[in-house]
């Protein structure tokens, strides 16, 4: 028996099942009562019922594509901030060249401040997380736009069965990367569409928690392209 | 500005406090919360002349890596007066008070958050007392529990606290700085409505 109003704002503390109910995060039960551990919508799916929180960090887990940024060099790796509570480490071994400690310069790969898309090879609550850049599209990246925005509203950026990037994709005509840990980096045409992926990114982020936010933002994207077109052609 | 005097009588003839409340009643309170854009989480609490702010950081990497433990998060707390928060001048060192206070603000918190998720990382919480009317420590808890829901911190219920005393022989709600000096007794209690782990 459901005792909260789903896709609503929750608590933590507040009930929101009793009885016969899978638990999903962000939730705990007492009993047969089930209680919202964080502050979220309220999302029931099935007979499983979980809160979507609002707010948070970053946790890795095994296998999200994560962007980073080069902290240090050591003799066999690289550690990477991935913006979560552990830092994260590249191991030479995991890039291309040669192997071994010390056989080659590890700054000429990666340099402190360097960008990279990876994926999270390992990590569990015993250790700091692996990284690898293994595998297609991963890799250094020097280029295109960074936009820093709550890890939390991640899943919403892509939306169901990546509905929301894809419209973004489609209508800004940008190249969008978007890591599990709240980077995303963009690629354009022009500064223009750049900088209207950037805004609406921002957009999404904002008001991640409201409904219709798809339409909302096309439909944003739709009347900055005819303002541009117009500050476009006034100037020619 | 002097200490202000003892009043005469804490409860008048018609059974009210010297702020006009009666024995039963709190303070007015206002909550605000993500007043601080760079903490992860923050809250305001105005309770009478109270006025706290609450700021949460983490749960973050923990430095000095020492204090991390294998199996869970720890909470670190500061519970701090601003020097201008009270009538007469306060040192802005920490004081055996502040310390202690800072230990009992971080026990009452504890319990509800679930620090068994994060593992060797640390969360910082920060309770600065701007101005100070009785009853800080309480408001304080309250106001650094919002600042953890705020921060996304997953928690099992929000805490909430306040004061019950004894002024003229009569046991009162939420003691105001002066009931807390001149009357006879104050004991902080802060709870979590439903669930047992208080």
């Amino acid at each position: 028996m459901l005792l909260a109003e789903p896709k609503h704002v929750v608590a933590p503390g507040e009930l929101l099942a009793e009885g016969d109910h899978l638990l999903g995060d962000n939730a705990y039960r007492i009993g047969t009562q089930i209680f919202s551990a964080c502050v979220g919508l309220f999302e029931v799916d099935g007979n499983r019922v979980t809160v979507v929180p609002l707010k948070g960090g970053y946790i890795p887990r095994v296998g999200d594509l994560v962007a980073g940024r080069v902290i240090d060099i050591g003799l066999s790796g690289w550690t990477v901030d991935i913006r979560s509570p552990y830092l994260a480490m590249l191991p030479a071994s995991e890039t291309p060249g040669p192997r071994g400690p010390r056989r080659r310069d590890l700054s000429t790969t990666f340099d402190v401040g360097d960008m990279m898309l990876s994926e999270v090879l390992a990590f569990d609550r015993t250790r700091d997380p692996l990284l690898t850049i293994k595998g297609p599209g991963l890799g250094k990246i020097s280029t295109g736009r960074v936009v820093e925005i709550s890890a939390a509203k991640i899943p919403r950026l892509i939306g169901r069965k990546g509905s929301m990037i894809s419209m973004l994709k489609n209508e800004t005509g940008c190249q969008i990367t978007v890591g599990q840990n709240g980077i995303a980096f963009v690629w354009g045409k022009s500064p223009e569409n750049e900088r209207l992926a950037v805004e609406a990114i921002y957009m999404v982020e904002r008001e991640a928690h409201t409904r219709g936010l798809t339409d909302r933002i096309r439909e944003m994207i739709a009347k900055s392209n005819v303002v541009g077109e117009i500050a476009r052609t006034q100037t020619a | 500005m002097p200490e202000p005097k003892q009043p005469e009588k804490l409860i008048d003839e018609k059974g009210l406090r010297i702020d006009g409340r009666r024995l039963d009643q709190l303070r007015p309170i206002k909550l605000e919360v993500g007043i601080l854009d760079k903490a992860d989480g923050s809250a305001y609490i105005e309770q009478g002349k109270n006025k706290i702010l609450a700021a949460v950081y983490g749960p973050r990497e923990a430095h000095p890596k020492h204090i991390a433990l294998p199996e869970r998060a720890v909470i670190r707390c500061r519970y701090h007066m601003a020097p201008f928060s009270v009538d007469e001048r306060k040192s802005p060192a920490p004081s055996r008070r502040e310390m202690e206070l800072s230990k009992v603000i971080r026990e009452s918190l504890e319990p509800v958050v679930l620090t068994e998720l994060y593992p060797r990382t640390m969360i910082d919480l920060f309770v600065e007392i701007l101005q100070s009317d009785g009853g800080s420590r309480c408001a304080g808890i309250t106001a650094a529990s919002l600042a953890l829901a705020d921060a996304g911190i997953p928690m099992r219920e929000i805490v909430a606290a306040c004061a019950v005393g004894k002024i003229e022989g009569k046991l009162a709600l939420d003691l105001s700085d002066a009931e807390d000096k001149y009357g006879e007794a104050d004991l902080p209690v802060a709870l979590v409505p439903n669930s047992s782990i208080a």
